[in-house]
């Protein structure tokens, strides 16, 4: 078995559902002869014909919207949208109608949609390329927010996303689409959603973190290990909604925890999760929850984004700062 | 110079304002008890209607749109309609509703804010859309199902004159033209969306032509006239589902109330004009019809008031009595099962004391 990339695992696991479900159709802008843009559904039209894998008019409301409507009549579509920047003309339809159209007819329609988009800076794109704007599909009741940080997750968690039976939004971090290589087997077998996955067992400090910012985070681990720390690594995956049993239970074991992110700080996924530890765990901290995270400022441009994106460095210092705690 | 596009744009009517036939009565209608089926549930709308608005003013019923002036449109919509058929509707849609399976009193709790009241549809229809001009690309959603799945059934979907300024509008319109999708589009042309009039809603001649840039067929019908309207949405599905062509249909009304229970039309509409457009009609336009053709008599009507009143207080009286829902319910369908982080605030509400805020 050949080693593959995080967007071949997202090819993998959408042709694999496909084979074993005819109710998954994938649409989108450029999916088809194309392939998507970053290339994440090439081969999916030859196999599958243009009837399941369609590509739409440039319309990103009209996408979700569709997708909508496809979904109730018992269709799985996974909808792609080009970029994170430019799902917003579907927002309306995924907050006002996919989000909640199982709640307003109590079960009898439901909209088991996955809207996938690439998503983060770092790949220096034009403007409007690198968003990190999770949070705001998080804040919506009756959304699934998931963010895969390997091949495997990728494959796992993808295929999870499109047999759930309510909305997913599928943020795949466009940073890591080639970063990476790994062994991940076409076997059909889905990762658990609203799971988080402790990706490095350790016990002096808890990182949170999730999308491609794991990268970092595994890197400063593994310093800090050098240095004699032990951290403990927590990719979140689905950050809504959130395993915060598992974050409190590594948290009850180290005492620390500092929260890594690329979204914007205020308001960001960080902010509820270390809200949380308050709430629930204060008593276990032995220091205060620090977050590490992109400035609250517009994604620059690609010659500063490397300012911009949290570092190794950083996290290493949040570290320290928090280990000088007694 | 060469003229490389042209189009026209039909209007249809068949009963005239003065009740007169003025094309050949369509095949489907000749049986007059088809017609007096549907004077029937117009009428029964018209009872309903008022009901609901007296309802709202003593304070049993929510904020409540209006349907008075408008039965043709929307009981001949529901008419032209088949079982098979999908049917996306607006807020303003009791009248196809009702003939959809919908039960009354579920409209009633709908409007004085119980989910429930969206559930007793048929299986497959979508419940009202309150965000203006969002549901058409619900319905070619539903059409690609179906056409993928090679049916021959249509989907249906209707909005106001206003809504056919928003983007999604014409985002539908056009998806139909490319993908050949078997779906209906009716604009509801009442002449105002809330204040503003058709004319500030769009310099197009007709909103009908709107189709035309979408490669879609466009036409205007008559709204007051219910033949008209249970015929023309009768050729639309029917090309929907034996060809997949899309059809888009204008159909002119006018809006015989405020726009809904919250609004004051006298701060906005011209006088007279609504007396002056009440001339036209649709209920007193049938019977008319009716009465001319000995299809229908005085001791008739009697006995359809009656018993139209009498439905709608059996249906009032279900409504007042529906048990509520416990409060925990606004959890029970978020998810297919709700995740765990989320059972805490479920168990917190169901022991909540209720509070009335202002
Ligand atoms: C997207 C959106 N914007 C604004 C509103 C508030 N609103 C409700 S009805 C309405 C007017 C709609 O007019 P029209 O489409 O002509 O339908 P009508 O009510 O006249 O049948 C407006 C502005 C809304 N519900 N949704
Ligand atoms: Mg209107």
């Amino acid at each position: 078995m050949a080693d593959i990339t995080l967007v071949e695992a997202v090819t993998q696991a959408l042709a694999y559902e496909m084979r074993h479900d005819p109710d998954v159709i994938v649409l989108g802008e450029d999916v088809g002869k194309d392939g998507g843009v970053f290339r994440a559904t090439v081969g999916l039209l030859d196999e599958f014909g243009p009837e399941r894998v369609r590509d739409t008019p440039l319309a990103e409301s009209m996408i979700a919207g569709l997708a909508v409507g496809m979904a109730a009549q018992g269709l799985k579509p996974v909808a792609e949208f080009q970029f994170m920047g430019f799902m917003y003309p579907g927002y309306d339809q995924i907050i006002n109608h996919a989000s909640r159209m199982r709640n307003r007819t109590r079960g009898r329609i439901t909209c088991p949609v996955v809207f996938r988009a690439p998503y983060g800076c770092g790949i220096h794109a034009p403007e409007h390329h690198s968003e990190s704007t999770e949070a705001i599909f998080a804040h919506i009741p009756g959304l699934r927010v998931v963010i895969p940080s390997s091949p495997a997750r990728a494959y796992g968690l993808l295929l999870a996303s499109i047999r759930d039976p309510d909305p997913v939004i599928f943020l795949e971090p466009s940073r890591l689409y080639r970063w990476s290589k790994q062994a991940v087997p076409d076997d059909g077998k889905a990762l658990p959603l609203d799971k988080c996955f402790t990706l490095r067992v350790g016990t002096d400090i808890t990182l949170v973190t999730w999308g491609a910012m794991v990268k970092e985070t595994m890197a400063a681990a593994e310093t800090l290990a050098k240095e004699g720390v032990s951290a403990e690594v927590i990719d979140v995956a689905t950050i809504k909604p959130l395993d915060i049993e598992t974050i409190l239970a590594s948290v009850e074991k180290t005492g620390r925890c500092v929260i890594i992110h690329e979204a914007a700080r205020t308001c960001g996924v960080g902010a509820d999760i270390s809200a949380l530890i308050a709430e629930r765990g204060l008593m276990y901290l032995q220091a205060p929850v620090q977050r590490v995270t992109g400035y609250d400022t517009i994604v620059p441009y690609a010659r500063l984004e490397k300012f911009y994106l949290p570092s190794e460095k950083q996290i290493i210092d949040a570290v320290n700062k928090v280990m000088e705690f007694a | 110079m060469n003229v490389i596009a042209t189009f026209e744009i039909a209007y249809y009517q068949y009963l005239n304002e003065a009740s007169l036939l003025v094309e050949t009565l369509p095949s489907d209608l000749k049986n007059p008890h088809e017609l007096q089926k549907i004077y029937r549930l117009m009428v029964l709308l018209r009872t309903f209607d008022s009901k609901a608005i007296a309802l709202q003013r003593t304070g049993k019923l929510g904020t409540y749109p209006s349907t008075r002036g408008q039965e043709a449109t929307f009981v001949g919509i529901g008419a032209a309609l088949q079982k098979s058929d999908v049917f996306v509707p607006y807020y303003r849609d009791v009248g196809v509703l009702m003939q959809r399976g919908v039960k009354l009193s579920d409209i009633l709790l709908y409007w004085g804010g119980d989910e429930r009241g969206n559930y007793s549809s048929m299986a497959e229809d979508f419940p009202y859309s309150v965000p203006v001009g969002s549901q058409p690309l619900h319905a070619v959603g539903i059409a690609t199902a179906i056409k993928i799945r090679k049916q021959k059934r249509a989907v249906l979907t209707v909005c106001g004159e206003g809504a056919s300024s928003q983007g999604d509008f014409y985002e539908a319109m056009n998806v139909a033209g490319v993908w050949k999708l078997p779906v209906v589009f009716v604009v509801s042309n009442n002449q105002w969306a809330i204040s503003v009039p058709r004319s500030a809603q769009s310099a197009s001649q007709t909103i009908a032509q709107k189709a035309i840039a979408a490669g879609l067929q466009g036409e205007q019908v008559d709204g007051n006239d219910v033949i008209a309207v249970y015929e023309r949405v009768s050729q639309a599905l029917k090309r929907a589902r034996e060809t997949n062509e899309a059809t888009l249909l204008e159909i002119i009304t006018y809006r015989q109330s405020d726009h809904t229970t919250a609004d004051d039309a006298s701060r906005y509409e011209p006088q007279g004009v609504r007396e002056e457009e009440w001339k036209k009609e649709p209920i007193e336009r049938l019977k008319k019809y009716l009465m001319n053709t000995n299809a229908w008599t005085e001791e008739q009507e009697h006995a359809l008031h009656k018993e139209c009143a009498s439905d709608v207080e059996k249906i009032v009286h279900e409504y007042i009595n529906a048990v509520p829902q416990a409060p925990e319910s606004m959890f029970d369908h978020l998810y297919e099962t709700l995740p765990d982080i989320y059972a805490e605030q479920r168990e917190h509400v169901s022991h909540k004391e209720a509070v009335a805020h202002g």
